[in-house]
Parts: C-alpha cells; structure tokens; sequence
C-alpha cells in the first residue's frame, strides 16, 4: 500500500470532511427531531404543539354500570366547568333556559319494564352537524376530534342547536359572573360538553370520567380512538359499542355498551 | 390703583383656573402595578411600550392558538395576564372589570375603548391562575 504523498494536503481534507460530514449529521438529527416526536406515543404532546388528527379521542360508557340514582358525572362536570348547580349564575334564566352540559336519561322499555340510565352529552361526531350548520364557522371540529364553540366568534345564532340531534348545546342568556379561567362563559353564545379539553391538553381526564370511576362504578372510559392499544380501543374491539341514532351516520366519538 | 373691581375678577379667575391646574397633572390614568416583576428588565413578558401598543394582537394570537390548535402555554395566556396584573384593593378584595382600580379597566376607561373579553373570561385572579412567576 502506498503512504499518502502530501500528509499534509490529506489531514486537511481529511478535517474537512469530517466537519462537513459532521454538521450534516447534525443538520439531520435537527431534521428529525419534530418527526420522531410523532412517532413517540399518543399522549406525550408538547405544551407548546398544536393538536394533530393522529389521536381521536372518544368515550365508552357502559350503560349496564351507571347507577339509575347516581348523578356524580352531571355534579363532577358542574364544579369544573361552572354551570347549573348551587352557585349557579343563571338567575334570571327558567330551567329549560339554563344550561345544560350533561344529564342523566333514564330509558324505560314499556313491555319488560328495564329501566336504563345513561348520561348523555356532546357526542362529538366525525361529520358533526352542529359544524355543519354554523355560519361563521364557530362551531368546529379540533383536529383530535373534539367538537367545540369558539365563543370569539359564535353569534348566537342557535342554529347549531337545531341541527344537533342529541339536544346537547345551550344558550346563555344572560350576563355570567365568577366563570372558571379555563370554561369562559357568557351571555349570547351557544356552549356545551368539551370534553374537558382543557384537561385533555394537560394529559388528562375529562371531570365526568374521572368522578365515575371515583366513584366505583367504572361506567365510562376516556381515551384515543386511533390508538389499538388504548383501553378503550381494546374494550371497543371487544365488546364493540353503539351510536346514539347510528341512522345518522354521524361516526360519534361517545359509544355506548348495554343500549 | 386697582379698584376691588379688578382685584375680585382677578381671585374669581385664579379660583376658576386652579381645579384646571391640578386636574391637568392627574389626568393620566394610574395604572396599578403587577403582583410580580417577571423581567426586571423589561419589567412583563416584553417592553412595556410594546405590550400597550400591541397587546391585543398578542392575546388574539394567542386566544387563537389555544382554541383551535390547544396550545396551553404561559406566554401572551389572557389567564396570567389576569393573575399578575390585576391586584387586591385597600379592602382586600379584586376589582371587577370597569372599576378604574382594575389594571384593564384603568386605561380602557379612560381611552374610552370597550372590550368584551370579560363577558365570557373571568376578570379576576383565582387559585388556578398563577401570579406570574412561571413568566420568562
């Protein structure tokens, strides 16, 4: 083998290449870096990243598990959301005019007498109606699938609540005091379940699911529709779960076992 | 000589001028101060003469981002805003929005410049809003 001629012409280039080389690996791994966070698992999302369609989050709720008297998910979603209950700033409002984010349906089959109970509340569809409808485009689906009111620009026109299906949006009609800095809430705007997004966003879990389980009756399940593994995918899989009014079509992300 | 003609419209005008001199020195609104000095420097998250000229744009960016996209940082959230800014009264108690003694409502009233922020956001620091020192 023949010794290089020049070392120091070889060595030079030799460093060149190096850094050159170097740098691009760098540039690279800078490159990858948003890509690989992608890939990592569905709830570890940076504070700082929007949402992405890559989850969907949805929920199950075992009818045969909700207890007929108990209503620990309407009382949970009340304390974290301010709406209805004690303290409730609605004074002037009748109790068909106050809002109303989650309730308890009690379903009664006439010729055995079963009597069923199930909380019902935004079904956040895939083609939502309310979304649909709305003329300023307030009404609108978050990229994970949760379906929202952008107060900043809702009118109050109420159309959304026309086209829901579920009855599940309210209108605000009047001026709203001590609102919780995370569930703004005012007069002339159309809200309803939001899945406790601001929940969602921090990793966790909506106020409803989290009284339930508390409470031992293990009647709902949170978790992302898009991802096998999660427990709620698995049971769904499993055990499968309705639609309210599959008719619809609607592809709603709040399933039901037990109908 | 000055008859007590020109003496007495001379004190009626001085008299009339004087609430006018001293009004002229407090007509600025006093804008009360934050709870914490994020930025000793800058004193808030960006200079001060860049915040009150621009920062409607900043919460509107922002208000955008966490409605669509569920970007729940710190910086430019009307939340932290609230929790330095608006602080207690001689009473122990927060002011409401459009109370001159509240850091919003001290230069909106008197620029004359509604907003309607607080119809739906809650104008008051509570527990869950911090007081500014997660700011950098």
């Amino acid at each position: 083998m023949t010794q290089p001629v020049n070392n120091t012409t070889e060595s030079t280039t030799d460093l060149y290449r190096r850094n050159f080389l170097g740098k691009t690996v760098a540039a690279a791994g800078i490159a990858l870096a948003p890509g690989m966070l992608l890939t990592e698992v569905a709830h570890a999302r940076p504070a700082g990243q929007a949402v992405t369609s890559k989850n969907r989050w949805g929920m199950l709720i075992n009818t045969n598990k909700c207890g007929s008297g108990c209503t620990e998910c309407v009382t949970a979603c009340q304390t974290e959301n301010g709406w209805g209950g004690a303290d409730n700033s609605e004074q002037h409002s009748n109790a068909s005019q106050q809002a109303v984010w989650i309730r308890k349906v009690k379903l009664k089959d006439k010729q055995t007498n079963h009597v069923q109970s199930l909380p019902l509340m935004c079904q956040h569809c895939e083609t939502a109606p309310c979304v649909d409808v709305c003329p300023t485009g307030a009404s609108f689906k978050r990229a994970d699938g949760v379906v929202l009111v952008d107060k900043h620009i809702c009118i109050g026109c109420r159309y959304c609540m026309m086209a829901c299906p579920y009855k599940a949006r309210s209108f605000i009609h009047e001026a709203i005091e001590n609102q919780k800095v995370h569930a703004p809430r005012g007069k002339g705007t159309v809200e309803s379940c939001t899945m406790c997004v601001h929940r969602i966003d921090k990793d966790g879990t909506p106020a409803c699911v989290e009284a339930c389980n508390a409470e031992g009756h293990q009647a709902m399940y949170f978790g992302d529709l898009n991802d096998s593994n999660s427990v709620i995918s698995k049971e769904l899989a499993k055990n499968g779960g309705q639609q309210l009014r599959p008719d619809l079509a609607l592809n709603t992300g709040v399933r039901y076992q037990g109908l | 000589m000055l008859s007590h003609k020109t003496i007495i419209s001379t004190l009626v005008g001085v008299l009339l001028l004087l609430p006018m001199l001293a009004q002229a020195s407090d007509i600025m609104p006093t804008v009360p101060k934050a709870k914490a000095e994020a930025n000793p420097d800058t004193l808030c998250i960006r200079d001060v003469k860049d915040m009150r000229k621009n920062h409607m744009n900043y919460i509107l960016h922002k208000r955008d981002l966490t409605m669509h996209e569920g970007i729940r940082t710190s910086q430019d959230s009307l939340a932290e805003c609230i929790g330095c800014h608006v602080s207690k009264d001689s009473k122990g108690q927060y002011p409401s929005f459009g109370d001159d003694k509240h850091f919003c409502s001290s230069c909106h009233n008197f620029a004359a410049v509604k907003v309607d922020c607080f119809d739906c956001h809650n104008a008051k620091p509570t527990e869950a809003s911090k007081t500014g020192s997660t700011i950098k």
